[in-house]
C-alpha cells in the first residue's frame, strides 16, 4: 500500500512539473509582459532596470528556474491589474468558488443519486423515462444559458431571488451562514449543479440497472430479501464506488465550470477572477490559477484512487503486498 | 434410496403442471411445458437436462423469480401440501429463503464482490426474523459450521474473492439453509468447481438432506453428478419430462432414446463434472408441438412420432414418454 | 456500409420518435444555416446596412428597412432573425470543421498508438489520458488567453480541447481488434502493415468514432458559445450565437428578454437536438446489439 502511495505521489509530482513548464512556457513566452507593465513613456533606463529586476534578460531555461524556485516558495509574482502578491488575491478569492462548487455537487448528488437509481430500478416506467429526458436537457444544454434562464424566471419576472452577488461573509470566508447568504448562493448553485446532476443520473441509472439485472441481486432475492434491502445494501454499495470516483473526478472539473457561472452571476470567485484576467493580461494571475488549478487537479486524483482503493475490497488486496 | 422416506407422506415440494413462457419477437417460447414432480423430506431429485431446456426456469418459476418477458401461465406448486404459486408478492416474498431457497450456479457471480459474506448472510437472516445485528451474525457463523467451514467466525469478516471456489459455494449453501426451508433449489451449483471439490460437496449436500430433511431439486446437465447424489431423476428435454423414475432404475436402464443418450454419453470410467459430449442436432425450440420434440434427433425417429407419445411404465415409478422405448434384458 | 446495413440501421433509429425528431431538427439547423445568405432579411455583418435607430426593437416591430423584425432586433440595430442565422453558420462552420480536425487528429493518434504499441503508444496515451482528466473549458480558456481572438485561434482551441477523447475511442476500438489473431495473422504474412492498418483497425474504430464525433461536435458548439459569452471568442463584428446572448443579457434585467433569449433557443435547440441524434446512434451502432 505504502508503494504504491508513494508511486502515485512521484506520479503526481512529474505531472506538475511538465505542467509548470507548458504553463510558463505558454504565458510567459508568447507576448512580452514588460509592454503591460510599462508605462509607454518610461525611459529606455528605467525600461532596463525593470527588464532585469524581472530577469527578462536572461535566457530562458534560467528564467523558468527562478520562476519554479519561486513558485515552490509560494510566491507567484504580483498582479499586474490589483499590485497584491497573487497567492493572496487567489486565495481570498478561493472560499466564494469552494462554497460554489460544494453547494453545487452537493444538490447534484442529493437529487441525481435516487433519481437514478429509480431511473435504472425500473427503466421501462414513464417516470424513468422523463428523468432521463432531464438529465440529457441537464448535461447538454450550455450552463450560461441555463443561468441566463434561471435569472430571468427567478430574479426578473418573478422577484424571488437576487439576480447575482454574494450574500454576506461570515466565519471562514464563507456566506452560508445566513439566510440572505443563501439566496444569493441558490441559483448559481443550482445553475452550476445542473451539468453534474445529468451526468450521475446517467451513471447511477447504469450502474443500478447493471446490479439489478445481476446474479447476486437474484440471489439476494431468493434469500427473500426486501426490495428495499436488495436497492439499499446491493445496489448503493455497487454505485457507492463509482460515484465517488466521478464525485471526486468531477468535483476539479466543477471548479472549472464554476468560470461560467461566476460570471453569468456575478460570483465573486476563482473563476472571475481568472476571466477578468485573461481580458486583461494579467500573466501573474493566469499562470497562478492554472497552476493550483492543474494542482488541486492532481490532488483530487490521488485522494479518489486511494479512497478508491479503501472502498473497493478488490483492489485493496491487489494494492497490498 | 437412502434416508429410508416414509412410504406415502406428503411430499415437501410438488410441481403439478407447470407452464412457463417467454414472449419474444419470434413468437412464445414455452420454456416449461407441463412439468410435474414431487420430492418428499429429505430427498433429491435430479433434474437433468441440456442447457436451454428448461430446468432452471422451473426452479425460478418454483420460487416466482421469473423476470419479464416470461411469464408462470399455469401449473400448480405445493410446499407441504400448500399451494404457494398464486401468492401476492409480499407473502411470496417471505416465503422465499425461509420454506424454499435456492442456490446457483456460479459463486462468484451470486456473491456481491463488494460486501462481507457476513454482511450479505446477516442480511439473509433478517430479511425473515427480526433479530439484532449481532445475533444474525451469529447465526450466520453457526450455519457456516454446519456445511463444514472451518473458523467460521473469521470467514464471516472475508469479502467473497478471499475465498476459494468450493469454499464459495458452501457458503451459499449455508446461506440457503439459514432458515431451515422446506425445500432447497440447487441449479448447477458444482459445475463451476473442481472435481475433487465438487465430490466433497455432493457429500456435505447428502448428509444435510439426510440430516434437516430438507428436499432438494438438484438442477445439473451432468448425470455423473446426480447418478451418485440423487434419490429420483427426472430427465428433462425442450420443456417437458421425458423420464423418470428411481436414479438406480433410470441410470441402468434408461427407456427414452434421449436417456440413452445422456447415459452412453456419460463415459466409461467417467471424471464427474466433465460435460456431456453433444448429442447430434440443436435443441428444437419447444412449444406448439404435440409429438415427440426429440424426433428430430432421435434415432428411432418414425412418422408416428409426431403424434403425442404414451407414457410406459416400467415399474417402481419409473415412466419414459416414448413411442419407442428402449428394451432391457430383464 | 453496405445498403443493407443501412437500411436496417436506419430502422433501428427509427424506433424512437424523439430521435427522428430531433434529426430533422438538426437537418433543418442545417439548411439554415447554408441558405443563410439568402434567407436572412439582412446581412448582419455589414455594419453599415446597420442603423442604431432600429436598436433594440421588440419582436414583430417594422424598423427602418421597411420590413418586419420577427424576433426583434439587439442592441446594434441588427435584425435578431437574420443575426440567428448567420451566427448558426458561423457556430456550425467553426464547430464542424474544429470537430473533423480532431477527429483526424485524434483517431491518427489513436490508431498509430494501438498500431505501434510499445513506449510510444503508452507515452501517446498517457498524456491523452492526462489531458481528458483536465476539462475541456479550461484547456480551451488556456489556449483563448495564449492565442488570442479570432476564428483561427477558436477552431485551435477547440481541436486541442477535443482530440483526445477521440484519440481514446479510437486507441480503445484498434488495440481491442488488435490484439485478435487474424491480424497477427495479416501482420505475419507479407501484406503492408499499413493495409492491415487500413483493412482492419480503421472500419473497427469508425462506429464509436461516429458518436462521439456527433456529441463533440455539439460539445464544440456550446463550448464556441460558453467562450464568446465570456467575452473570449470571436470579435463583435461578426457575432456567433454566444455573442448574441451576451450581448443581450446586460438587457435581460430591464425586460428587453429577446435579445438573448431567441439566440439562445436557437443554441440550445441545435445541442440538444445533436445529442439526441448522437445518444441514438450510440444505440444502433453498439456492436453488443448487432448479432
Amino acid at each position: 500500500m505504502l508503494g504504491f502511495f508513494l508511486g502515485r505521489l512521484a506520479q503526481a509530482a512529474l505531472v506538475m512539473l511538465v505542467m509548470s513548464v507548458l504553463v510558463f512556457l505558454g504565458v510567459y513566452a508568447i507576448g512580452n509582459p514588460i509592454d503591460v507593465l510599462i508605462d509607454p513613456a518610461a525611459s529606455p533606463g528605467q525600461r532596463l532596470a525593470l527588464i532585469q529586476q524581472y530577469g527578462l534578460d536572461l535566457p530562458l531555461w534560467q528564467q523558468y528556474l527562478r520562476f519554479l524556485g519561486s513558485v515552490l516558495q509560494g510566491d507567484f509574482g504580483n498582479s499586474f491589474v490589483f499590485r497584491i502578491p497573487v497567492l493572496s488575491l487567489i486565495l481570498s478569492r478561493l472560499p466564494a468558488t469552494l462554497e460554489l462548487a460544494t453547494t453545487a455537487m452537493l444538490i447534484a448528488t442529493l437529487l441525481g443519486v435516487p433519481l437514478g437509481i429509480w431511473a435504472g430500478y425500473r427503466p421501462q416506467a414513464r417516470s424513468s423515462k422523463a428523468i432521463m429526458a432531464v438529465s440529457v436537457i441537464g448535461f447538454s444544454v450550455p450552463t450560461f444559458w441555463v443561468g441566463l434562464l434561471l435569472i430571468l424566471f427567478f430574479a426578473v419576472e418573478f422577484r424571488w431571488l437576487p439576480s447575482g452577488g454574494r450574500g454576506p461573509t461570515g466565519a471562514l470566508g464563507l456566506s452560508i451562514w445566513s439566510a440572505e447568504g443563501w439566496t444569493f448562493l441558490l441559483l448559481p448553485a443550482l445553475n452550476l449543479s445542473l451539468f453534474k446532476f445529468g451526468l450521475l443520473i446517467r451513471l447511477v441509472r447504469a450502474g443500478t440497472e447493471e446490479v439489478m439485472g445481476s446474479e447476486h441481486v437474484r440471489f439476494a432475492r431468493a434469500q427473500g430479501l426486501p426490495e428495499r434491502q436488495v436497492v439499499g445494501l446491493h445496489v448503493l454499495k455497487n454505485i457507492g464506488i463509482p460515484i465517488i470516483t466521478v464525485f471526486g473526478l468531477e468535483f476539479g472539473s466543477t471548479l472549472a465550470f464554476a468560470v461560467v457561472t461566476e460570471t453569468v452571476f456575478n460570483w465573486p470567485g476563482m473563476g472571475k477572477l481568472i476571466i477578468e484576467s485573461i481580458t486583461a493580461l494579467d500573466r501573474p494571475v493566469m499562470v497562478a490559477y492554472l497552476i493550483l488549478v492543474v494542482l488541486l487537479f492532481v490532488l483530487i486524483n490521488l485522494l479518489v484512487e486511494l479512497t478508491y482503493g479503501f472502498l473497493d475490497p478488490r483492489v485493496r488486496v491487489k494494492g497490498a503486498p | 434410496m437412502s434416508g429410508a422416506s416414509p412410504v406415502r407422506s406428503l411430499p415437501a415440494l410438488e410441481v403439478r403442471g407447470l407452464r412457463t413462457q417467454f414472449a419474444s419477437r419470434g413468437g412464445i417460447v414455452h420454456a416449461v411445458d407441463g412439468v410435474s414432480f414431487a420430492i418428499g423430506r429429505g430427498e433429491i431429485l435430479g433434474l437433468v437436462g441440456e442447457s436451454g431446456s428448461g430446468k432452471s426456469v422451473t426452479g425460478f418459476s418454483i420460487l416466482g423469480l421469473v423476470e419479464p418477458p416470461g411469464r408462470v401461465v399455469e401449473g400448480e406448486i405445493l410446499l407441504d401440501g400448500r399451494p404457494i404459486g398464486h401468492l401476492a408478492a409480499g407473502a411470496m416474498r417471505r416465503l422465499r429463503g425461509a420454506q424454499v431457497a435456492m442456490v446457483f450456479q456460479d459463486p462468484l457471480m451470486t456473491l456481491n464482490p463488494v460486501l462481507r459474506i457476513g454482511t450479505q448472510m446477516a442480511a439473509a437472516v433478517r430479511a425473515h426474523d427480526r433479530v439484532s445485528r449481532a445475533a444474525a451474525w451469529d447465526r450466520a457463523g453457526q450455519a457456516l459450521a454446519t456445511v463444514g467451514i472451518p473458523s467460521p467466525r473469521e470467514r464471516l469478516d472475508a469479502y467473497p474473492h478471499q475465498l476459494s471456489g468450493g469454499m464459495r459455494q458452501r457458503v451459499a449453501i449455508a446461506t440457503a439453509l439459514l432458515h431451515s426451508p422446506k425445500a432447497i433449489i440447487a441449479d448447477e451449483p458444482t459445475t463451476a468447481l473442481d472435481v475433487s471439490i465438487q465430490g466433497q460437496i455432493l457429500a456435505e449436500v447428502r448428509r444435510l438432506a439426510d440430516s434437516t430433511g430438507t428436499a432438494f431439486l438438484w438442477i445439473t446437465h451432468d448425470l455423473a453428478v446426480v447418478s451418485s447424489l440423487a434419490d429420483a431423476i427426472c430427465v428433462m428435454y425442450a420443456g417437458r419430462v421425458v423420464e423418470r423414475g428411481p436414479a438406480d432404475a433410470v441410470i441402468a436402464a434408461p427407456r427414452h432414446p434421449y436417456t440413452v443418450a445422456l447415459v452412453g454419453s456419460v463415459p466409461s470410467g467417467h471424471a464427474p463434472g466433465e460435460r456431456l459430449p453433444q448429442l447430434a442436432g440443436g435443441l428444437p425450440p419447444p412449444g406448439g408441438d404435440p409429438g415427440c420434440l426429440f424426433r428430430t434427433r432421435c434415432p428411432r425417429a418414425t412418422t408416428v412420432c409426431a403424434t403425442p407419445p404414451p407414457q410406459g411404465d416400467f415399474g417402481a415409478g419409473h415412466t419414459a414418454l416414448c413411442h419407442h422405448p428402449v428394451e432391457h434384458a430383464a | 456500409m453496405n445498403a443493407t446495413a443501412l437500411r436496417e440501421g436506419w430502422a433501428e433509429y427509427r424506433r424512437s420518435p424523439v430521435a427522428v425528431l430531433a434529426l430533422l431538427v438538426v437537418v433543418a439547423v442545417v439548411a439554415l444555416a447554408l441558405l443563410a445568405p439568402w434567407i436572412a432579411p439582412q446581412d448582419p455583418y455589414n455594419q453599415a446596412g446597420l442603423d442604431l435607430f432600429d436598436a433594440r426593437l421588440p419582436p414583430g416591430e417594422t424598423g427602418s428597412g421597411g420590413y418586419v423584425h420577427w424576433l426583434g432586433t439587439d442592441n446594434a440595430g441588427r435584425d435578431l432573425l437574420s443575426a440567428i442565422l448567420y451566427g448558426l453558420r458561423l457556430s456550425l462552420t467553426i464547430s464542424v470543421t474544429a470537430g473533423l480536425v480532431a477527429l483526424v487528429v485524434g483517431a491518427a493518434i489513436g490508431l498509430a498508438a494501438a498500431y505501434y504499441g510499445g513506449w510510444f503508444g503508452a507515452l501517446a496515451m498517457r498524456v491523452v489520458d492526462l489531458q481528458l482528466s483536465l476539462p475541456a473549458i479550461l484547456l480551451a480558456l488556456v489556449m483563448v488567453a495564449m492565442l488570442g481572438q479570432g476564428v483561427p485561434q477558436l477552431m485551435l482551441a477547440l481541436i486541442a480541447a477535443q482530440y483526445a477523447y477521440f484519440a481514446r475511442t479510437a486507441f480503445g476500438a484498434a488495440s481491442a481488434e488488435r490484439r485478435k489473431d487474424y491480424i497477427e495473422a495479416a501482420l505475419s504474412t507479407p501484406l503492408s502493415g499499413g493495409r492491415v492498418l487500413l483493412r482492419h483497425l480503421l472500419p473497427n474504430t469508425l462506429p464509436p468514432l461516429i458518436v462521439v464525433v456527433t456529441v463533440q461536435i455539439a460539445t464544440a458548439i456550446s463550448l464556441e458559445a460558453t467562450l464568446s459569452f465570456l467575452g473570449l471568442g470571436l470579435p463583435i463584428t461578426r457575432p456567433s450565437l454566444g455573442l448574441l446572448i451576451a450581448n443581450g443579457f446586460q438587457f435581460m434585467l430591464s425586460g428587453r428578454y429577446w435579445i438573448s433569449v431567441y439566440p439562445g433557443i436557437a443554441l440550445m435547440l441545435t445541442v440538444l437536438a445533436i445529442n439526441l441524434v448522437g445518444d441514438q446512434l450510440r444505440q444502433v451502432l453498439n456492436p453488443r446489439r448487432r448479432r
